[in-house]
């Protein structure tokens, strides 16, 4: 049953993703030449291209052709402007890697002391409230300027972007730790750091890897829009750079890595939370 | 002073007002004791903080006047020594029924091997007849079975004392009848001390050696302790044929439905002395007239003038 329903939702995608790519093919099939200013047929006889044209949207053919080129080879290094999708990818997935991870360092703890106690949540909470809204990339220039260094500013907007809601959620989550919970821990005189991590951690780890896994994609989002604008390596600097390149194929399939990449995380944090999710 | 297990003395609990005038105390006044090996059944009606009293012999709230003195010492905080029972059962749902048990006996004994505490909390498991459930986890198991679980967890640390906020209030009275029975007969094999809160006086009756009677909140005081006079060796099936069940049933639900709301307000402290609260055996009663052991120079308290006005 369930799996005749997989089935019919897999044909109804390929089928969309089928017209999309004819509605995509159709609208970039090449233009009628006649209509081609005979100033530029010249120049372009000058430039010694023939009647090849570049100006237009690419069509999925020449896209495709990008996919099979950059996926055939994804880890060749050919200098600072030309790395292999992989290497890029890479270089992205490290910083996101280290920002999350010095988030998750001073969120959880912290974010456990802020449940634990109300008076410190309340002091906390306009400091939050207020750092929370801002765009991690206003934080860029400060970043520069105090860091002295681009990757290392990279990876500090990737930790103050996703320490937010790993922060909010573990406070949440602790302070939302059933009363009953509680009191069994204190009939049975269990220390501190037990009751920590035997008791409230579990109980409050599905609120916690949500935190997680929303911090995870805010990071994924951010390091594009860092990279753009830090240059040097990683995945948004490859967009970047390949649209001064004016290679569209190329941004379009760095477009698409963007989001596989950014599907797999989420999917991965999906199943973290899977794991700790308990059923009463 | 004391040569009882348990002593309370003057117990009283005010919950602090969100404006400017105080509360009325939930209950004041509230003195008993407890014997070792007894079984103490609480009955009131819901609001005459029956789960605050509980609450403060298991250390987990405190009072706002009065003291609570069990062996010796005073009850100041949650200790080992009084295991609980939680009406909502409590188990950890990430652990399973033999992780649970298992939390609080290395609570109690943090030196224990791994294979100690496995073997003792199979043992305990057993007890309650959840031999072959122990690596489920509570979600997979029925209401009954959760309960009994939170029983195994309490009896495992062989606590002094153990606690009973309403441990069957949730479960359908088949499921609660057997577990009755099963309590019934663990207490009568251990001879633990139990102090439980219950709304079911069948129950209470089956159960308790002593059951006491609360009057409603607020200023909710204790009205009377009722002795069940009938053998210890009752069972569910049997007790009804006891010539003494019925006397003391209607006596107990007399007192809920018509009594309980009496004992407000300075007429009825003319009748009633919170201190010493009337002892009565309604089971034998028909033998003689009601056995009301209060120090010598007091009278009688004559409630049934207070019922009349």
């Amino acid at each position: 049953m369930i799996k005749a329903q997989t089935l019919k939702a897999a044909f109804i995608s390929f089928m969309l993703f089928a017209v999309f790519l004819g509605a995509w093919q159709l609208a970039t099939l090449p233009k009628d030449s006649t209509t081609l200013a005979a100033a530029d047929a010249e120049y372009a006889a000058l430039m010694g291209k023939g009647a090849e044209k570049t100006d237009g949207f690419p069509p999925p053919a020449k896209v495709g052709r990008a996919f099979v080129e950059y996926l055939s080879d994804p880890f060749y290094d050919k200098g600072p402007n030309d790395k292999g999708i992989g290497i890029q990818m890479a270089h992205s997935l490290a910083r996101v890697g280290l920002g999350f991870l010095l988030a998750v360092i001073v969120a959880l703890p912290l974010g456990f002391l802020i449940g634990m106690s109300p008076l410190l949540f309340q002091a906390f909470n306009p400091f939050i409230q207020v750092l929370k809204p801002i765009s991690p990339l206003a934080w860029m220039p400060l970043a520069l300027y105090s860091l002295k260094d681009s990757s290392i500013s990279g990876i500090f907007v990737i930790f103050i972007c996703s320490i937010w809601p790993m922060l909010i959620n573990t406070a949440f989550g602790v302070a939302a730790v059933r009363r009953d919970w509680i009191n069994v821990a204190r009939t049975l005189e269990v220390n501190p750091l037990r009751k920590a991590f035997l008791v409230i951690l579990p109980a409050a780890a599905p609120t916690i890897l949500t935190g997680m896994r929303i911090s995870m994609g805010i990071a994924w989002l951010v390091i594009v829009a860092a990279e753009m604008l830090v240059g040097g390596t990683g995945i948004g600097y490859f967009v970047w750079n390949e649209w001064n390149n004016l290679a569209l194929p190329n941004v379009i399939f760095a477009v698409v890595m963007i989001g596989v990449v950014g599907m797999g995380l989420d999917m991965i944090f999906g199943a973290l939370q899977k794991l700790v999710t308990y059923r009463e | 002073m004391s040569a009882h297990f348990l002593t309370v003395e003057a117990l009283k609990k005010v919950y602090p007002a969100d404006g400017g005038q105080a509360n009325p105390p939930v209950f004041e006044d509230i003195h008993f004791h407890i014997d070792k090996g007894e079984f103490v059944c609480i009955i009131g009606h819901s609001g005459c903080g029956k789960t605050t009293i509980l609450n403060v012999l298991a250390g987990l709230e405190e009072a706002s006047g009065g003291n609570v003195i069990m062996d010796g010492r005073e009850v100041i905080g949650p200790s080992l020594d009084r295991g609980v029972v939680f009406q909502s059962h409590a188990l950890m749902p990430w652990m399973t029924v033999l992780g649970n048990v298992a939390f609080a006996v290395k609570s109690k004994w943090p030196d224990w091997g791994k294979d100690k505490v496995t073997a003792h909390c199979t043992e305990y498991l057993e007890m309650v007849g959840l031999g072959h459930a122990i690596h489920k986890k509570p979600a997979e198991l029925s209401g009954g079975m959760k309960q009994r679980v939170g029983i195994a967890r309490a009896f495992a640390i062989q606590p002094k004392m153990l606690l009973l906020d309403e441990p069957f209030g949730a479960l359908d009275a088949l499921t609660r009848g057997t577990i009755q029975d099963e309590l019934l007969k663990i207490v009568q094999a251990t001879h633990q001390t139990v102090f439980m809160i219950t709304h079911d006086v069948d129950e209470a009756i089956l159960l308790a050696d002593k059951i006491v009677l609360m009057s409603n909140g607020p200023h909710a005081k204790i009205a009377e302790i009722v002795e069940v006079t009938m053998p210890r060796s009752r069972t569910r099936a049997g007790i009804h044929h006891d010539p003494q069940y019925y006397k003391i049933r209607n006596h107990l639900v007399d007192f809920l439905v018509n009594r309980s709301k009496t004992y407000a307000g300075a007429e009825a402290e003319m009748f009633h002395d919170a201190k010493n609260p009337p002892v009565v055996q309604p089971g034998l009663e028909a033998e003689r007239a009601p056995v009301v052991s209060l120090p010598a120079e007091k009278p009688a308290p004559q409630l049934k003038q207070v019922v009349n006005q």
